[in-house]
């Protein structure tokens, strides 16, 4: 074990827009920190606030949720109930103890993966500098039965 | 157990209100059916009984436990895996026992602010400022009381739980029901549902039973219940009222919004919502009428405490559970 932290942040990206990005930017051999782990969905609108939280509590030192710039979301409006739902997330975020750094949105279209792979970079530096979040769920495994059976108390 | 022995029943209440135990006299005549066709060996509410007379019982020897109440101490994780030991059936019953409802609120605050508040506040007459101990030493020997944990638990983070019924309290018809199911379990009339399974509410969400119109949601500001005069008949999220209808399980025949106060959650998340917050987070957001980074923190304002209001009776069942400070043990 070295002293060095490594944040480990998870990436939502959009189908038609930011997922391209990191694709260009790879396909452009652009470097980008391999901290972020990049899901992909369909819209920033499938964002459940539920993934947030669940990577949160499964160890993840922060999230970044990225999706079409205003205006120009695949399904019409969607991006824009991605940014409410971030709003309010944030606010929950900061009452239970999380940072708000902790929590990034970003709007990237096809065409800019220069500047995500810019974005990421600065990002992992930030949340390197908030250190470790450690929630202390992330011992307890997220996706086994029991807890199932828990959450649909 | 000998043939002519009843089985036994047994309830319990850990960090509750006793609105559970109410709602169980509350099936009326019905009680009488618990009596006829149960021994009750333990109910703390309603008879004397000792923990070490459960202790001396054999193990899996009550049938049916009704278990309500968070865990906040180590009294009740003590009851909670000695029930499991002597129980066969254990349900967690209510919200509290569930989710952990209004005590797992206190998972927001650290143990020294809640101590802080019950024990400094300018009502309290404290001089001394002094806390309770696990253990005090006076001339007679030494006084122990349980330690109270800073995180609130439910009751199968503890210990594994068969049923969960949900509710703040459970709904006195569907108690009944779930009694009288029992009852014909043991008759061989009925079988007993998948153990993990959320019994005596419903499968959907509080909206589908309730009676209020619905359109199009849009809304330019978070309104309060008691600021105005709600439209008796339009959905009260279309008119700014926080209601929590969206994520809560059905069960409890959409009581609270026909009455025109708002759905507040107590039957929990509906079925296959992981994070009862989340969820609801998901629905009230997208109602917000704003494109504007600026606008959406102004309407925002509007709910001043988002995890109270959205976690209300789910903080110790959520995904996070609890906040650092409370986290931190202190």
């Amino acid at each position: 074990m070295t002293d060095s932290f490594e944040p480990v942040i998870i990436g939502f990206t959009c189908n038609w827009c930011s997922y391209r990005a990191a694709d260009m930017a790879g396909t452009a051999r652009m470097k980008y920190a391999p901290n972020i782990r990049l899901i992909r969905l369909m819209c920033s609108g499938r964002l459940d606030p539920t993934f947030v939280l669940k990577a949160f509590a499964g160890g993840a030192d922060a999230v970044m949720i990225s999706g079409c710039h205003p205006g120009d979301c695949h399904y019409v409006e969607q991006n824009y109930k991605a940014l409410r739902r971030f709003h309010l997330l944030k606010r929950y975020l900061t009452q239970m103890g999380i940072e708000p750094g902790r929590l990034k949105l970003v709007w990237a279209s096809a065409a800019e993966g220069a500047m995500l792979a810019d974005t990421i970079n600065k990002y992992v530096e930030e949340v390197r500098a908030l250190g470790p979040l450690n929630w202390p769920t992330m011992e307890v495994k997220l996706f086994t039965a029991p807890i199932e059976e828990e959450v649909a108390a | 157990m000998t043939k002519n022995e009843k089985p036994k029943f047994a309830m319990y209440w850990a960090d509750s209100c006793g609105g559970c135990e109410i709602a169980v006299l509350n099936i009326h005549e019905k009680i009488l059916d618990v009596d006829a066709n149960f021994e009750v060996v333990f109910w703390p509410v309603a008879m004397d009984a000792k923990y070490k007379d459960v202790e001396a019982m054999p193990d899996a020897s009550i049938l049916l436990t009704l278990f309500n109440g968070a865990i906040h101490s180590a009294e009740h994780e003590h009851i909670a895996h000695l029930l499991r030991k002597k129980s066969k059936l254990l349900v967690a019953f209510g919200s509290c026992a569930c989710e952990g409802c209004i005590p797992a609120l206190i998972n927001l605050s650290s143990k020294t602010e809640f101590f802080d508040t019950v024990f400094s506040t300018i009502s309290t007459d404290n001089p001394n400022n002094i806390r309770p101990q696990t253990s005090v030493t006076m001339p007679e020997g030494v006084i122990t009381i349980p330690e109270m944990y800073s995180v609130v638990r439910t009751l199968d983070q503890v210990v594994p739980v068969d049923y969960f019924m949900p509710g703040c309290p459970p709904e006195s018809h569907q108690i009944a029901a779930v009694i009288d199911l029992v009852i014909q379990v043991l008759q061989g009339k009925a079988e007993l549902p998948p153990p993990g399974s959320v019994i005596g509410a419903g499968g959907s969400t509080v909206c589908d039973d309730c009676p209020r119109k619905r359109n199009v949601k849009k809304i330019k500001k978070f309104d309060r219940i008691q600021f105005i005069v709600p439209d008796p008949e339009l959905c009260l999220l279309e008119q700014g009222i926080l209601c929590s209808g969206p994520a809560t399980r059905n069960g409890c025949e959409a009581k609270c919004p026909s009455a025109g106060s708002p759905c507040i959650g107590c039957y929990g998340p509906a079925e296959g919502v992981v994070d009862y917050g989340a969820r609801l987070m998901s629905a009230v957001a997208s109602l917000i009428d704003s494109n504007n980074p600026d606008e959406i923190d102004q309407i925002l304002d509007g709910m001043p405490d988002p995890a109270g209001q959205l976690y209300r009776f789910n903080m110790a069942g959520s995904l996070l559970r609890a906040s650092k400070a409370a986290w931190q043990g202190k």
